[in-house]
């Protein structure tokens, strides 16, 4: 039985990010954060995470290009 | 550019007195025109409803045809009619209130209840259950006032329990309902109320949107719309006499009926349970619905589907003598075409003489913007006229850039850009070449060309669209602009180890591609064809690969290592622009692995893979022609020791299957890993007819391939095919004089048919070889009727297969891309949406551009050696 859904194989990690490094992240990427994608706050992953509104979610995939690639999505309601 | 946000739209019901207020006039006469011609006052043509003759002025806000946008006028109908698209809303509304007091039949508290319950939920859900909680009560809870049940008889007639209730009953029921009520099913009280949609005034449209056409011979036409406004018209104009004369209740109620079938067709012609309304020929009516529904409607047939000028079709045919950035336009097309260009000093005198002389130049627009057609009568007039500034516009002519393209236009390639070459003939040329990223071929194939107008246009489909950059293809990194066919053939023949050709053979390929630099014989006194094609090769060219031939060799066992192979000589090595050894086929030429023109179109500038194919062109044409490619049956005539092998085969798939159908039936059989017995049965037996074919084709393999290489000249053409990957597999030559094997119906062997057998031939319960669908013949041999009948079934599934899937797959493409369609890649690298939301940070994950990689890989090693030598 899968007590959690990142035990999954096919479930990518999840991971809040911290304000601090919110900041940090945007400027890295020279983006705005409202233009970044969505994710819901009632997504089963973000639930596990308890991302709140807001938030910043990194994803960490695993992508057949690019073997690992990280995705940001903004938490809303 | 100027951005608007729409924030919102709002759709509401136009209320009679808005009708009213908007009418630029009523309209009461039924007629359109007077005997002169001239449209009736108050007729449906009236000109306060629009202009649509250019020089009149519109008698209601008095601007010209192109300003006026016409203005609606409106009828007052001398009895309410229901509208036809509203009848189901009515139904609601009164399935769910109190005839008596207008209210929801429910108690306050109950309706509070279902508030609460269907917050979350959409309007549609709480209708629904506001409905089913009322329509059933007997009595009216507000006002104890007795009920009974409404039967919407479709589309518009009313049953209250089982008594007609007219559109005037109806509107004075759903006046009473309250607004508070109304809000539940989703109406705001304010801009729609239900007795709106009972009309007692109808709009009548603008005449812009229902001109009247006239025909040659002199004679008016109207449009489908005018033609059923004119019944509304008469029809209430019947019913007003017959009312004012005291008429007998029946005979009104007729009339009333009969207003409402023309206001009913008037909105839709097609409704259920209204027989549509027929024009004079028969023809049903176009009303206002049909204009809009469907393919041939305004969204999908206007608003989606978007026509161009400055274009042209036809069907295409193959020229190998054309360039691949060429293409063919007939002469007629290419005088009907136009492109503008600009009188500068330098053109100037050159023009006069052109407008003079030719039929070059068929439009002038002078500075002001006078446009004139070039006429033999006003030539010399339009030359005195021609200054600098003016615009010209000019037939197509050689060296044009155009867009030519091929639907269905799934690819960036499917719309590339070539020069023209204008030709006499009536079809649309091209080098066939080009086929593969098009798609196309010449059983009646039609393509479409586009003519760019502008310097801009012009220049960025030169260096975007041009054919010559667009041979590394950006979905895998490969070739996909690459001979075929018969040009792999042509290539695949003339270096052969053993083609050799004597000085005055040679010559003619030598002037096949303009040589004038003639090299020395290799042979003796004789030219080997690999030293032909050696001319076509750049001189620094180096590379070295296995053929396609050595593979299929290698596979057959007849070599050991292609490196080796000194048999065939079919491992390619090209030294310094000369091919020492190797075979040229689909490994160096065909799609996605075309070795050779994978490397001059990455390493070379453009124009040397467009020479490239120039000459292989002429070179594989001359040569097929020269040998002809072309299909005898002997080559079908199975050799004895094929025929051996065949036999061996049948014999021990015949055993086999005894074997194996008798340990089923004594249930010894071994089932395999996650399956049922009878499945691994239908496996064990597949597999077995799989295995016994390749044995037969093996033999087959071995024994063709050396009546092709390894002799003086190549014996067969099918096999040549096959054996330089131009068209066809050994599975094709297998099936012709081998066998077909074990016939099969989706993934497995026949199975559907009669009870406990598929034929009447079989006896029930028989699941052996031959019963289950082994076919033991060729197309040589012919088929025994039950080979042919599972072949069939076989063949059926093919086709429908086929079919299915270009429908399926079609479909969820055009989802696909016209949901993909409008990303973009943004010069900070991120994939986003048109109004700049991200969907990729970086554009595939790794930022990389397939078309510029080696088969979907980027070559670090390469792009090492590339910059390092670049710094000696």
């Amino acid at each position: 039985m899968i007590k959690r859904l990142s035990d999954h194989v096919l479930v990518p990690r999840h991971e809040v990010v911290s304000r601090e490094e919110e900041a940090q992240v945007l400027t890295k990427l020279g983006v705005e954060k409202e233009k970044l994608p969505v994710i819901l706050e009632s997504d089963p992953s973000a639930m596990e995470v308890k991302a709140k509104k807001g938030d910043l979610v990194r994803i960490v995939r695993k992508s057949p290009t690019a073997g690992e690639t990280i995705y940001y999505r903004r938490v809303v309601g | 550019m100027l951005t608007k946000r729409i924030e919102a739209i709002e759709f509401a019901v136009l209320s009679p007195d808005m009708i009213r207020k908007m009418s630029a006039i009523e309209i009461k006469v039924p007629d359109t025109y007077d005997k002169d011609g001239y449209p009736m006052e108050e007729g449906l043509m009236d000109p306060h409803l629009g202009v649509i003759n250019p020089s009149l002025r519109c008698k209601t806000c008095g601007q010209k045809m192109k300003q006026c946008p016409g203005h609606f006028g409106s009828m007052e109908l001398v009895r309410p009619v229901i509208h036809p698209k509203f009848s189901k809303n009515l139904e609601t509304l009164l399935m769910a209130t109190c005839r008596e007091c207008g209210r929801i039949v429910l108690k306050d508290e109950q309706l509070k209840d279902i508030i609460d319950a269907t917050k979350d939920r959409s309007l549609d859900d709480r209708v629904k259950i506001l409905v089913k909680k009322t329509k059933a009560k007997q009595k009216c809870p507000q006002c104890n006032a007795e009920r009974k049940q409404i039967l919407l008889d479709k589309p518009t007639n009313f049953f209250h329990d089982k008594d007609r209730i007219y559109p005037t009953q109806i509107r004075e029921w759903v006046e009473k309902i309250p607004s508070k009520d109304l809000e539940l099913f989703g109406y705001e009280a304010e801009r729609i109320r239900p007795e709106w949609f009972i009309l007692t005034v109808l709009q009548v449209p603008p005449i812009t949107i229902r001109p009247s056409i006239t025909l040659d011979t002199g004679i008016k036409s109207e449009d489908d719309l005018t033609h059923k406004l004119v019944d509304v018209i008469r029809i209430n104009a019947r019913l007003k006499d017959n009312i004012e004369a005291g008429a007998p209740q029946l005979i009104i109620e007729d009339l009333w009926d009969l207003l409402q079938y023309h206001v009913t067709t008037y909105f839709d012609n097609n409704s259920a349970g209204v027989p549509p309304a027929k024009h004079r020929s028969g023809r049903s009516l176009r009303t206002l619905v049909q204009r809009l529904k469907g393919k041939k409607g305004r969204f999908r047939y206007n608003l989606t589907g978007k026509r161009v000028n400055y274009a042209a079709r036809t069907i295409v045919t193959p020229d190998p003598f054309l360039s691949i950035n060429e293409v063919g336009v007939p002469k007629e097309i290419a005088n009907d075409l136009t492109i503008p260009e600009y009188v500068t000093t330098f053109n100037l005198e050159q023009f006069k003489k052109d407008i003079k002389n030719t039929n070059r130049v068929i439009y002038v627009t002078r500075p002001n913007g006078l446009r004139k057609k070039v006429g033999d009568l006003n030539k010399d007039e339009i030359i005195a006229e021609l200054e600098l500034g003016c615009k010209i516009e000019r037939v197509l002519e050689d060296g044009d850039i155009v867009l030519f393209n091929r639907q269905p236009s799934l690819h960036r390639l499917s719309m590339m850009a070539h020069t023209v070459k204008v030709m006499p003939d009536r079809t649309i040329h091209m080098n066939p070449t080009v086929c593969r990223p098009y798609n196309a071929d010449f059983d009646g194939d039609e393509m479409n060309l586009h003519v760019p107008q502008t310097a801009e246009g012009k220049a960025e489909a030169r260096e975007l669209m041009y054919v010559q950059d667009q041979i590394i293809s950006p979905r895998h990194g490969g070739p996909v602009i690459t001979l075929m066919e018969d040009g792999v053939s042509g290539l695949f023949l003339l270096t052969l180890k053993s083609t050799e050709f004597t000085p005055a053979e040679a010559m003619n390929f030598f002037y096949e591609i303009g040589l004038t630099d003639i090299p020395k014989p290799d042979r003796g006194k004789n030219y080997s064809g690999r030293l032909v094609f050696s001319q076509i090769l750049p001189k620094n060219f180096n590379i070295e690969f296995p053929s396609y031939t050595s593979r299929l060799l290698l596979q057959a066992g007849l070599i050991a290592d292609p490196k080796e192979d000194k048999e065939f000589d079919s491992y390619v090595r090209i030294e310094n622009g000369k091919l020492v050894t190797g075979i040229i086929d689909q490994a160096a030429l065909g799609e996605g692995t075309g070795r050779i023109i994978d490397v001059l179109a990455r390493e070379y500038p453009k124009d040397v893979l467009e020479k490239f194919y120039r000459d292989t062109n002429r070179l594989a044409v001359y040569m097929v022609t020269r040998t002809g490619i072309t299909v005898g049956l002997d080559e079908f005539e199975p050799s004895e020791t094929v025929l051996r092998a065949k036999e061996d085969a049948v014999r021990e798939e015949l055993l086999e299957a005894e074997e194996l159908v008798r340990k089923l039936k004594s249930n010894q059989l071994e089932p395999i890993p996650g399956r049922q017995v009878q499945e691994s049965f239908e496996i064990y037996m597949l597999r077995l007819g799989a295995k016994q074919k390749s044995k037969v084709e093996k033999q087959i393999i071995s024994e063709k391939i050396r009546e092709v290489i390894g002799r003086p000249r190549p014996k067969y053409n099918t096999t040549t095919m096959i054996l330089s990957g131009a068209r066809g597999g050994m599975t094709n030559l297998t099936n012709l004089m081998g066998l077909w094997g074990q016939a099969s119906v989706r993934e497995g062997r026949p199975r559907r048919g009669y009870k406990k057998r598929l034929i009447t031939i079989n006896k029930p319960g028989d699941v052996g070889a031959i019963a289950g669908g082994f076919i033991q013949h060729n197309f040589m041999e012919g088929m025994k009727v039950r080979e042919y009948f599972y072949h069939s079934m076989g063949g059926r599934q093919g086709e429908v297969d086929t079919g299915v899937s270009t429908k399926v797959s079609g479909y969820l493409y055009r989802r696909l891309a016209n949901s993909l369609k409008d990303l973009v890649v943004n010069y900070d690298g991120t994939v986003r949406t048109a109004n700049k939301n991200i969907i990729q940070l970086v554009y595939g994950e790794d930022g990389v551009f397939p078309a510029k990689t080696k088969r979907g890989k980027v070559d670090i090693k390469e792009l090492l050696r590339r910059s390092t030598q670049k710094e000696k």
